[in-house]
């Protein structure tokens, strides 16, 4: 059997394979690390993270929809100190030191831009490989999604993080916009080293018997595979106005769906929603990404990144 | 331990109207506990969230529910039959606490009466309270096999006369203890039943009634909570509860229900 190349190289940090887990779906690993074996991935993105801990939203959080699903979960989160005593500590114990280890990258979320910044400065001692960092979540009312949507907030808060930052930076960006590629372009010249998208689309479900809306935050974000087409055609649209590594996801069930964003233009691919249906499919990704490779040759997965135009 | 597997299914029958009897086997069943639950899944490529089931009991490598259609994904499950298979993850969450010692009240509302089984099964002493809301009394039967059983049925009028001669038969042949027209409270009180603890699994009024109740009578009250799920093993925190301290895993004054629960002690939880 030939040699395959399956790792990818974000920001100058490579990564064994180009499969990763979408931030919020996977927690920090622990709870899926005993139903699967988390070195296999690329990747682990943990849950979003602030200062001080977050409550989150009320419950209902979660509602199925037609292929997929919507949250509202309100980034609930314990704070950056036990994050980093609890959840980066159970990752460095649980990753094996290999030549390319699988890499640790910190969802980042606050309200205002002094949160951000002093969360990533927190981080910069910690064994954080990447910081991803949150401005497009759909469901807190202060922060995230409002740096996501404004090009003048977004570059204002990329540049800030950036020059607090000791690893490098990916923005993941909303898909709530007008002209995603444009976001894309702004995070760049701001000094982002990649962007990742996309992020839950704003939705809604009303429960017509009861006369009332679904979640207890009235909206949330869709995911699954529903949208995969929405984020194929954003992620194509971003590769095409960026240089930076742009990170695909958005409904990704399978390693030909994460062929599909490489081919769109996508260095790297995050396994969300699907966490919930199937503990072990970014291990079933990766695998099938392999199986793809061999059936149609391909020596070096980063041959197919962008190849459609 | 937990498992993801396909499970065959074993047997598959109606205990009332809406309400389905399902065997399956696997790995799940030998290290299951009563009051912990299953996440199933249906085949169906639209629904992908999966239907927390409570388990009503275990025999070896058999694991069995009893569940109520409650929508399309449920409708589908119904339709699956022996010999098909079904996709499954367990066991999950912690069940009743197996330590307490004494009689105990285990009371069950609705949907909320099939781990009720597996319960009453692992312990003596039982004092059983059943709430129906109507006079389809499925797993009332097995359930007298393990303990003096009283129900409440909130509509039994809904049967006519015939439903009528049949309690009047139920309590004859000793099947049950007392009849309630109402709901579980009700039956409680009516019968001036008590104990050192209480479990409690059904819909959240009862539940609350249940802590209420308990906590002036000074009973020590344990509740399983329900909630919209998504990973069903903790990561995805979307099956919270509001509780009464801070918890030590979220860091803030909530609890998971598919991890620390989905069985609380009914005093540190808010219902």
């Amino acid at each position: 059997m030939k040699e395959r190349k399956l790792s990818v190289d974000i920001a100058g940090v490579t990564l064994k394979n180009p499969v990763m887990t979408a931030s919020g779906t996977f927690g920090s690993g622990m709870e899926y690390s005993e139903l699967m074996d988390i070195n296999k991935l690329g990747a682990v993105v943990t849950k979003g993270v602030s200062l001080l801990p977050w409550e989150g939203n009320g419950t209902p959080r979660v509602a199925e929809t037609s292929s997929g699903m919507l949250n509202a979960i309100g980034l609930q989160n314990p704070g950056i100190d036990t994050f980093i005593e609890r959840d980066l500590e159970f990752l460095y114990k649980t990753i094996d030191k290999t030549d390319i280890p699988t890499r640790i990258i910190v969802n980042v979320c606050g309200k205002t831009e002094e949160e951000y910044v002093e969360v990533v400065r927190r981080l910069a001692d910690t064994d954080a490989d990447l910081l991803e960092i949150n401005v497009s979540c759909p469901n807190v009312k202060e922060g995230a999604i409002a740096f996501g949507q404004d090009p003048g907030a977004l570059s204002r808060i990329t540049e800030k993080i950036k020059r607090a930052a000791r690893q490098p930076i990916i923005m993941k960006l909303s898909p709530n916009v007008t002209n995603i590629a444009l976001m894309a372009r702004v995070c760049e010249e701001a000094g982002a080293d990649a962007v990742s998208l996309i992020n839950t689309i704003t939705g809604m479900k009303i429960d017509i018997e009861k006369r009332r809306f679904v979640l207890s935050n009235k909206t949330g974000g869709l995911s699954g595979p529903a949208i995969k087409p929405v984020a194929v055609r954003m992620v194509y649209e971003c590769a095409g106005a960026v240089r930076i590594p742009v990170i695909g996801m958005g409904g990704i069930a399978s390693g030909e769906d994460a062929i599909e964003f490489m081919m769109a233009g996508a260095r790297a691919v995050a396994v969300g929603m699907m966490n919930f249906r199937d503990h072990l499919i970014t291990e079933k990704t990766v695998v099938s990404m392999i199986q793809y490779m061999e059936r149609h040759d391909i020596r070096d997965i980063n041959e197919i990144t962008g190849c459609v135009r | 331990m937990k498992y993801s597997e396909s499970a065959r299914i074993i047997k598959q029958e109606r205990l009332a109207s809406d309400v389905f009897s399902l065997w399956i086997e696997g790995r799940i069943a030998e290290e299951a506990r009563p009051g912990q639950f299953i996440a199933v899944y249906t085949k169906d490529p639209s629904r992908l969230l999966p239907r927390p089931i409570s388990i009503c009991e275990t025999e070896g490598r058999r694991l069995r529910i009893v569940y109520r259609i409650a929508g399309e994904g449920t409708r589908q499950l119904s339709g699956l039959r022996e010999g098909d298979t079904v996709e499954v993850t367990g066991p999950l969450g912690n069940g009743f606490p197996a330590e307490v010692k004494g009689p105990v009240l285990l009371i069950g509302g609705g949907i909320g009466i099939p781990p009720m089984l597996f319960t009453a099964k692992s312990r003596n002493d039982n004092i059983i309270v059943l709430g129906y809301r109507d006079p389809e009394l499925f797993l009332l039967r097995e359930l007298s096999e393990y303990g003096r059983v009283h129900i409440a049925v909130e509509r039994p009028q809904e049967c006519g006369r015939e439903g009528s001669e049949y309690i009047e038969g139920l309590l004859k042949e000793g099947i049950i203890e007392s009849f309630t027209k109402g709901n579980v409270l009700d039956a409680i009180r009516e019968n001036g039943l008590s104990a050192g603890s209480a479990f409690a699994c059904g819909p959240a009024p009862m539940l609350r009634a249940v802590k209420e109740y308990c906590g002036v009578n000074g009973i020590e009250a344990w509740v399983s909570l329900e909630e919209r799920m998504a990973c069903g093993i903790g990561a995805c925190l979307a099956c919270v509860c509001g509780s009464r301290d801070i918890d030590p895993h979220s860091g803030v004054r909530n609890k998971r229900i598919c991890a620390e629960g989905p069985v609380f002690k009914a005093e540190e939880v808010i219902i």
